[in-house]
């Protein structure tokens, strides 16, 4: 991933000279919705943490947009207490003070005119006294139906019009749209006035480094290509599980549901990541290349009805707390069709995966908090052991665990010791916190980081969530017209149909 | 830290131990009075198993060769590093005084703040010698080795008896009386996987000073480099600057605290670089307005935890040494010049090893001498 700065050359930059990070030019944030949870929680801590590692460029500005009656120092301490509570790196005062010089904040709605106006005029006067150089990322940490407004400002203030080598950046959050033709709406939207580069759709997934860690395992390593293929695997399950509810997002999840929310995204990237061939380099456009391929291989079940599962959290006992059902939550209608759980079956039609299922699975309330990619490999094709001898004996599986817990196990069998010949799955694990920093960088630090940058690999392209809605449409096209979504016990692990989708298949989910 | 101390018990067999619970793990320190290696491995696997702390994702062995005063802030440092890279600390303590060959260690396990394993090692009278035979059988399998001079450190580390075991050798130049000259001997035993802190102490420079030519500017005419005098990171610094940008800096003596300042001149304005307070930076632009930046000067655990993640070869710091003090072919050239003029004012040998180095210290101070070496110097391949 070459750093997007190149067009100057400049001497003392060295390829080997990897002491030296990737520190922004002279540049500025403006944050839309900054009163937001992910705001406070991820992007401002994740803001002091890059200035704290040195990343930012020095005379770095950060403008918060909001309907709140506040100065620059209210905004100020809005961010100093964010970053206090969330930040992943030790509070420094030097530090703090030099990016506090930075904050401005703009009081004002979306649809007016004069807000934008003085954001214009804030943002000059940036370039002036703190040298931001006329490079501004705009941060829309907003809900989707109000892109075309604020991105309409944006144009007719004159914020998105640059000059020379200036850059504009403007950063989306998922959703992206609910179906194929919501998202060709939003990019149009956004493409109206900002070029196809100059969009970062931000999937915090990708910035995960155990997601980027799947291209090092597959492709830095000679261990596992020649098995990664229908010869060795039998079937691939990929998990996103969450053990809360929907919280307080009854307005943005009731509609979506657990398919919109994360599987066409984080899900089908995973998906695309584990399943690719191998790109000639690391460049943005090689990936993107080898990720649309692939996802436009894949293939849905014919029989939905079969391959596909929904379900609901019913009311009951999580892990010794009582809980309400989806329906009893504040702001969900009694008879609200969302599902909650969502469980699917793809193929994958190439030469290296034809015939190998892969089960997509995501949910709340289940059993606890995990994220994993778990490749199921076949049996062994002949046993020269006695059948009592390895009852115990399961798949072998090479596991991805993306959160928590960060690392990759390997199941094999293993002797028991003893006399008599008996074999048992045992497990070959590999710990990021054991191995590597405890506290690796937040996916934001990153992302950010990547925007102010420029450098595009780690986010997905229109065309890439285009093909996936793509997928996704027919399925929920089929759930639409079908019944409620079948209750599911919370703090369990979905509903009895995803287990009777794998066992028609003659497999079980695993307990991740 | 708790450590129990040996005592002076004698004949040999004796070991203390002293299990301290805390919270779920259980930290456990041993010390073994007159032992030997496979003893103190064995203690390791105990210790490690009574901690509950089976973990074995550590990813190198990190040897310090340290004295006993020095000690302790050394591994402090080095527990503070570990927490970025889970390693095995082995510490080697050369006991001075006379007395008959003992080998005494500590072991300290499953401590809070500590991910990896230290083992501490105290060397009496003839076992001095014998390091490399103690500590070879504590390397962690396949797994990189570091060795660590916090003090003085040997002049070629690459011959040292562990630095022999290691791929990755850490000197610190300020830590010798003359830094400067410290580093220039290092120079010429320079061998690929060796490097010095006085290069780690300016990455936060390099790295603001390369950010900062990412962005388009004029051509370069000159710079400036101001320092406290005899610093060994500014002649770094300095020669980085001539090596990569093909002009002359010019070394400026200044109050410090360390490094304050780089000043590159351009055909139509500069760009500077100051920090006269050790903490904060300011960047100046001709034509754009300052820009502060923290700028703090760098901890021991900051450095260490940097060298600990380069874990392969500096080529650059290799290049840049060899242009100030060694024997890269332009880099000599440029050196006989230096040496022509300095040998007409005080005639020395640059590779003997008594000390004398302070008076041809190349020059640092002698910056006209250095420019008009420079000026032979033909221009560097463009990159």
């Amino acid at each position: 991933m070459s750093p997007a700065v190149g067009e100057i050359n400049n001497p003392l930059r060295d390829p080997r000279d990897r002491r030296l990070p990737r520190v922004a030019g002279p540049c500025g944030l403006v944050l839309f919705g900054v009163t937001g949870d992910l705001a406070r929680k991820k992007l401002m801590p994740a803001i002091y943490d890059l200035a704290n590692r040195g990343l930012l460029p020095p005379g770095f500005a950060l403008v918060g947009f909001a309907r709140r009656d506040w100065a620059d120092e209210d905004f100020a301490e809005v961010v100093h207490d964010a970053v206090k509570q969330y930040a992943r790196t030790p509070f420094r005062e030097e530090v703090w003070t030099q990016l506090a010089e930075g904050f401005r904040f703009v009081p004002g709605d979306f649809d007016d005119n004069e807000a934008f106006d003085t954001l214009a005029r804030t943002i000059t006067d940036l370039d002036r006294v703190r040298g931001t150089g006329g490079n501004h990322a705009f941060y829309l940490s907003i809900p989707p139906k109000l892109f075309p407004v604020v991105v309409g400002q944006l144009k007719r203030s004159g914020l998105s019009a640059k000059n020379g080598n200036e850059w504009r950046r403007v950063v989306v959050e998922k959703p992206f749209g609910h179906d194929l033709k919501s998202a060709r709406q939003l990019s149009a939207t956004l493409n109206d006035v900002f070029p196809t580069d100059s969009v970062f759709r931000i999937d915090h997934y990708l910035g995960k480094e155990t997601v980027q860690n799947i291209l090092a395992l597959r492709f830095a390593n000679t261990l596992y290509e020649p098995i990664w293929n229908r010869s060795y695997v039998d079937h691939v399950q990929i998990t996103m599980a969450e053990d809360i509810g929907i919280g307080g997002r009854a307005g943005y999840y009731d509609g979506i549901g657990a398919a919109r929310d994360v599987i066409q995204n984080h899900l089908l990237q995973l998906l695309a990541l584990v399943t690719m061939e191998e790109p000639v380099n690391f460049a943005a456009q090689s990936l993107r290349l080898e990720k649309t391929k692939v996802l436009s291989a894949v293939r849905i079940p014919s029989n939905l009805a079969a391959y596909t599962a929904r379900g609901q959290y019913a009311a009951g006992w999580q892990g010794g707390e009582k809980v309400l059902g989806y329906l009893d939550e504040d702001g969900i209608p009694k008879t609200s069709k969302t599902e909650t759980y969502a469980a699917i079956k793809l193929e994958v039609d190439t030469r290296r995966w034809a015939g190998v299922p892969f089960y997509l699975r995501a949910g709340k309330r289940l059993g606890r908090r995990v994220t994993e990619v778990a490749l199921m490999f076949q049996r062994a094709p002949h046993l020269p052991f006695t059948s009592t001898a390895t009852e115990e004996l399961g798949q072998n599986a090479l596991v991805i665990r993306i959160q928590p817990d960060e690392g990759v196990t390997l199941r094999f069998g293993s002797k028991v010791p003893g006399t008599a010949m008996e074999v048992r799955d045992v497990n070959m694990d590999f710990a990021y916190g054991e191995s590597f920093t405890e506290s690796s960088p937040e996916a934001y630090e990153r992302l950010i980081l990547d925007v102010l940058l420029g450098d595009p690999p780690l986010f997905p392209r229109h065309e890439e969530v285009e093909l996936s809605w793509e997928i996704l449409d027919p399925i929920e096209e089929h759930w639409a017209r079908g019944a409620q979504p079948e209750p599911y016990r919370s703090g369990g692990w979905g509903p009895e149909s995803a287990n009777a989708m794998l066992a028609r298949d003659g497999r079980v989910w695993r307990r991740p | 830290m708790r450590c129990s101390h040996a005592t002076d018990g004698f004949g040999g067999g004796h070991e203390a131990d002293d299990h301290v619970a805390e919270g779920l793990e259980a930290a456990v320190n041993r010390d073994l009075h007159d032992t030997k290696s496979s003893a103190i491995l064995t203690a390791l696997t105990e210790a490690r198993r009574g901690s509950g702390n089976a973990a074995l994702g550590m990813v190198l062995t990190l040897i310090i060769d340290v004295n006993e005063n020095e000690h302790y802030d050394a591994l402090q440092a080095a527990n503070s590093a570990a927490r970025e890279h889970p390693c095995r600390i082995v510490t080697v303590i050369r006991r001075t005084g006379k007395s008959a060959p003992r080998l005494d260690a500590e072991i300290r396990v499953g401590q809070e703040n500590l991910l990896g394993e230290v083992i501490v090692l105290r060397l009496y009278g003839a076992l001095r010698d014998q390091a490399d035979s103690i500590v070879l059988p504590m390397l962690l399998p396949d797994a990189p080795v570091l060795v660590w001079w916090p003090g003085q450190g040997p002049q070629v580390p690459s011959l040292d008896q562990l630095g022999l075991l290691a791929q990755r050798r850490v000197t610190d130049a300020a830590a010798s009386s003359n830094p400067t000259a410290s580093l220039r001997l290092r120079a010429q035993g320079h061998s690929p996987g060796d490097t010095d802190f006085a290069w780690t102490r300016i990455t936060p420079w390099r790295s603001l000073l390369a950010a900062a030519l990412d962005q388009p500017f004029d051509e370069l005419v000159s710079g400036e480099v101001s320092a406290v005098r005899g610093n060994a990171s500014a002649e770094l610094l300095a020669a980085w600057l001539e090596d990569r940008l093909s002009i002359d800096v010019v070394r400026k003596a200044t109050r410090g605290p360390g490094v304050t300042g780089v000043k590159l001149l351009t055909k139509r304005g500069e760009i500077t670089l100051t920090r006269p307070d050790g903490r904060l930076a300011t960047l100046m632009r001709t034509g754009q307005p300052d820009r502060a930046v923290p700028l703090p000067r760098r901890g021991t655990e900051e450095l260490l935890a940097e060298e600990l993640r380069r874990l392969d070869p500096d080529e650059v710091y290799n290049e840049t040494i060899q242009c100030v003090f060694g024997n890269k072919p332009e880099a000599v050239r440029r050196q006989a010049v230096v040496a022509a003029k300095a040998t007409a004012a005080k005639k020395d040998s640059p590779a003997r090893k008594t000390g004398p180095a302070k008076k041809v210290a190349p020059a640092k101070k002698v910056a006209p001498a250095k420019t008009v070496g420079r000026k032979t110097t033909p221009a560097r391949k463009t990159r």
